[in-house]
């Protein structure tokens, strides 16, 4: 169920941002520190993703399989390798590391 | 066409006599040019335009396959993974939510980290807004596709005639691909079985961190970056999960506080001591 509330809260949510946009009269939003506030904030909400997926685990922090793979994608993406490759590095490093027994 | 991969903002003007376009001259230029400048010589063919945007839209969208293993790895059923890319439509925040939630965070704070995740697509549709002049029937529908790609896309085009096809034609391929590939690889998650041992598990971040990589440009982001990965891991096991990352975003204001009382001490001095400023969004206050 709460992952339901959860699917419905951010379709909503993330919907009507998109909107008010495309309908909010256009000095709205144009006040300098609202604008350097939206281009950082999604900078540290992904900085704090990247390293919550690849350290956590719930509520303990792990150093396991997944940080190879992590920093070999940094590594793709410091050389400018599309997209794909990134992420397929990642993915590879990762079940090597663990068919290693990582 | 891998050649394609890059974004057209990046790649070098397709004719010498264009300039090179940022993303206000884009809107400056696009509201100066009426039907007519459209077939001066300046303009950009639409096959160019298309094939730029085709480009984005295969190779980003191919990378649904990446949130639909994630999604269903997480324990998302193939028909809740499906409607968060057909309702969502904002990878970041798709990862967010599904992360957050994987984590055992409560739905309310996971879908608040994707939220705010979202808010940067309110100021694309502010800056589209003017590029595109669409009628307002059209706009709840076209909302849907603002996001980073189609953004990018259209802002990197000399006329409005080429930024509307950019977005319309980069918003059609992503949104088909996106959704078919996340269809694929929810039904792959599930064939395939334990998703950690193909190291699946590593796509999530991989592509966040994908995501965040271009927006390293300057010293303040990468700054926020650093500040936003201690906060993170610091609260991981104090807080509840999900709050960690909504903690994290403090990092901006931090950041942004302490580049102003900065700039405030050596405002009598260089006034560019805080370093050349090349945000999307570049406030009057950067020219001072």
């Amino acid at each position: 169920m709460s992952i339901w509330i959860a699917i419905a809260a951010t379709a909503l949510g993330c919907y009507l941002l998109k909107l008010a946009g495309l309908l909010v009269p256009a000095d709205t939003l144009e006040r300098p520190v609202v604008q350097r506030l939206a281009a950082l904030v999604p900078v540290a909400l992904l900085a704090a993703l990247t390293a919550q997926q690849t350290f956590a685990d719930g509520s303990t922090l792990v150093l396991d399989a997944r940080a190879a793979g992590v920093a070999a994608a940094a590594i793709a993406l410091v050389l400018r390798a599309p997209f794909l490759v990134v992420v397929a590095a990642a993915v590879a490093v990762t079940a090597g590391v663990r068919a290693l027994g990582g | 066409m891998p050649e394609q991969t890059t974004s057209p903002a990046s790649s070098p003007p397709p004719r010498t006599e264009t300039t090179p376009i940022s993303g206000t001259a884009a809107i400056s230029g696009a509201a100066g040019a009426g039907p007519a400048a459209d077939r001066e010589h300046s303009a950009k063919p639409d096959a160019a335009v298309v094939r730029d945007a085709l480009g984005v839209g295969v190779a980003v969208g191919l990378s649904g396959f990446a949130f639909g293993v994630t999604a269903a790895g997480s324990g998302f059923s193939v028909l809740q993974t499906c409607l968060l890319s057909l309702l969502v439509f904002t990878g970041a925040s798709q990862f967010a939510l599904v992360g957050a939630l994987a984590a055992g965070g409560n739905p309310f704070t996971a879908a608040a980290g994707a939220f705010f995740l979202g808010t940067r697509n309110a100021f694309y549709g502010l800056r589209l807004s003017q590029l595109l002049a669409l009628p307002r029937p059209v706009r709840p529908l076209a909302a849907h596709w603002v996001i980073d790609e189609t953004t990018a896309v259209a802002l990197a085009q000399p006329t409005r005639r080429a930024a509307r096809i950019g977005f319309t034609v980069t918003g059609v391929t992503l949104y088909l691909l996106w959704n078919l590939t996340t269809l694929a690889g929810a039904l792959g998650a599930e064939a395939l079985g334990d998703t950690r041992a193909w190291g699946l598990d590593a796509a999530g971040p991989a592509v966040v961190l994908a995501l965040l990589a271009p927006m390293l440009r300057t010293a303040t982001e990468r700054a926020t970056a650093a500040l936003a990965i201690v906060l993170a891991l610091a609260a991981l096991p104090l807080l509840p999960a999900g709050v960690p990352v909504l903690v994290a975003a403090l990092a901006a204001p931090a950041v942004l506080w302490l580049k102003g009382r900065d700039g405030t001490r050596q405002r009598a001095g260089d006034p560019h001591a805080a370093g050349p400023h090349t945000t999307a969004a570049p406030g009057k206050e950067e020219d001072r």
